[in-house]
């Protein structure tokens, strides 16, 4: 079934977009990703302009979020008062990240730079993740025992020290709150919740227990996504209310079953599986980087030279 | 007056205009097109006679013609090249303005039924019709012609030669497909007549592309009212999420 978008002016397949939503759902339960690093390319490729996709794309992160964190709230497995400290950080990032977009834009190049920064974090976030699981699981398999993550490191050191009791940890908020600013910066610049970035930095980093780690980031995402959406409609007016809402049923649906896969299965194998799934897609990107294309010219409708 | 021009007035004018004159009367299957949410395109049929006050002149058979061209943007052609070992856009022309959809029918091939002087006065091929608005394509043809090989892979512009039927030299119709992805705005359509490539009569019309109902309703919401809109797309992403979250519980019991 064919249904034109209004504001991205072009006809899309209804149940493609359907099919899309739900499959970037799904991974947003299990992952607590919001899933904007695997949509957005995919919009591009269903034929959506990009700056549509961009911005529609941040909406149906929230609805996904929203839903999937509902599920973590009847477990509860989310820490507010990190959340609250990781917003802080986010809102002044996302802020920040689209005054830097925008710096950009005017200089040319934009396009290189997002898809050279999820090229890189991407390459660096899976790797690192991929490794790190891999070791953890073959410690397990040796010793049928899960080793202790590293206790202290530089960040029990520093001021300003706060008590995250549902994550059961008492740190400075000072590393959590320049992890909610990088994101905040890569959500506006690469266009996603950032959550593929904020969940190892919050294991890696923060030291926070993997169960809290989702609903939390989560928690963050909804909130920086709904200020990124409401920026988009309000400066450029590309949010698609009927692509949003086909992305959105396909979505939230998705983000059930996500979470309910992801509850059954073990943290290290989650980590895995989203280190390969990240990997893919920053070879994908990658690949289009280096390999000449077929049409060396691109057409951008509107005067942005 | 001489009394010779005044001779030739009364003599010989009316009849030689007489002879020459060949007119365009036209139909158009709609004149207007909506947008609707189920919009995937629409045929329009392009047809109409050629009225005439004398038999038809002998010689070369009669031409025609026919363009629809959607609204003018500006738009950026950009290149790709190969630095520091990945594809990366190094230079970009602006195109003033270039239609976003254009559509050329004809008779026959399109450099035997128009000439190169009427093309360039009336900018009527696809390439002439971007140069004509836009005028300051520097390293012109490259760019342009790659603006035109894009578009025409995505149908947005398309070459129909030979895609008018034209009965007895009198009767003509042509059928031009829009594609889903229209813009909205007044589509120009020109019909040519011509003979040996020069254009003895042309006739303009629009057909107006709009949207309606609800997808009118969003995009004037979305640009008259952005933060109201915005909020709305959040209401529905947290109800929907929420909903969905209530739904799925329910399930399980």
């Amino acid at each position: 079934m064919q249904i034109y978008l209004p504001i991205a002016e072009v006809s899309v397949n209804a149940f493609l977009i359907l099919g899309l939503g739900g499959l970037v759902g799904v991974l947003s339960g299990m992952f607590g990703v919001g899933g904007g690093f695997l949509i957005t390319p995919l919009l591009f490729l269903a034929g959506i302009p990009p700056a549509v996709a961009v911005a529609t794309s941040a909406n149906q992160i929230v609805a996904s979020s929203f839903s999937a964190l509902l599920a973590h709230l009847r477990r509860k497995t989310v820490d507010f008062p990190m959340g609250g400290v990781l917003l802080i950080g986010g809102l002044a990032g996302s802020w920040l990240g689209v005054y830097v977009f925008n710096y950009l834009k005017s200089q040319g190049q934009v396009d290189l730079l997002v898809k050279l920064c999820y090229v890189f974090f991407l390459g660096i976030v899976g790797s690192l993740m991929l490794v790190e699981s891999l070791r953890a699981l073959w410690r397990q398999r040796k010793t049928g025992k899960l080793p202790p993550r590293t206790k202290h490191n530089w960040v029990h050191n520093l001021p300003f020290k706060m008590k995250f009791r549902v994550s059961g940890l008492y740190i400075s908020v000072i590393p959590p709150i320049l992890v909610g600013l990088l994101v905040g910066i890569l959500a506006a610049i690469m266009g996603v919740g950032g959550g593929f970035i904020m969940v190892p930095a919050m294991i890696y980093l923060l030291g926070m227990p993997t169960k809290v780690v989702i609903g939390t980031s989560l928690f963050q995402i909804i909130f920086v996504t709904g200020f990124t959406t409401l920026l988009h409609a309000v400066t450029s007016n590309t949010v698609d209310i009927v692509l949003a809402v086909l992305l959105i049923l396909g979505g939230v649906i998705g983000a059930q079953i996500g979470t309910r896969i992801g509850a059954r299965m073990k943290a290290e194998q989650l980590r895995i599986l989203l280190a390969l799934l990240v990997l893919a897609v920053c070879g994908q990107l990658a690949f289009d980087l280096l390999v000449r294309p077929s049409e060396l010219f691109s057409v951008d409708a509107g005067a942005a030279a | 007056m001489k009394p010779a021009i005044v001779l030739w007035l009364v003599l010989v004018w009316p009849f030689a205009a007489f002879a020459q004159t060949e007119e365009i009367v036209l139909g158009l299957s709609h004149d207007e097109v909506a947008i609707t949410a189920t919009f995937t395109g629409t045929d329009i049929l392009i047809f109409g006679a050629v009225k005439r006050d004398a038999p038809i002149a002998p010689g070369s058979p009669l031409q025609v013609v026919i363009t629809v061209s959607g609204p003018s943007t500006p738009v950026t052609v950009r290149h790709k090249e190969r630095r520091y070992g990945i594809w990366i856009n190094t230079e970009a022309v602006l195109v003033d303005a270039a239609p976003s959809f254009y559509a050329v029918a004809t008779t026959g091939p399109l450099q035997d039924v128009l000439s190169n002087t009427e093309d360039l006065r009336r900018s009527i091929s696809i390439s002439r019709a971007i140069r004509s608005v836009g005028a300051k394509v520097e390293n012109s043809a490259d760019y342009t012609e790659a603006l035109i090989r894009v578009r025409a892979a995505e149908g947005q512009y398309q070459v129909l030669e030979g895609a008018v039927d034209l009965e007895q030299q009198t009767l003509f119709r042509a059928q031009v497909a829009l594609p889903a992805n229209l813009i909205e705005g007044t589509y120009a359509t020109r019909i040519f007549l011509t003979r040996d490539g020069n254009v003895i009569d042309s006739f303009e019309t629009g057909i107006e592309v709009q949207k309606v109902g609800l997808e009118r309703w969003l995009f004037n919401l979305s640009h008259d009212f952005p933060l109201l809109y915005g909020l709305l797309s959040l209401t529905i992403a947290i109800v929907a999420g929420w909903s969905a979250s209530a739904a799925f519980q329910s399930f399980r019991r």
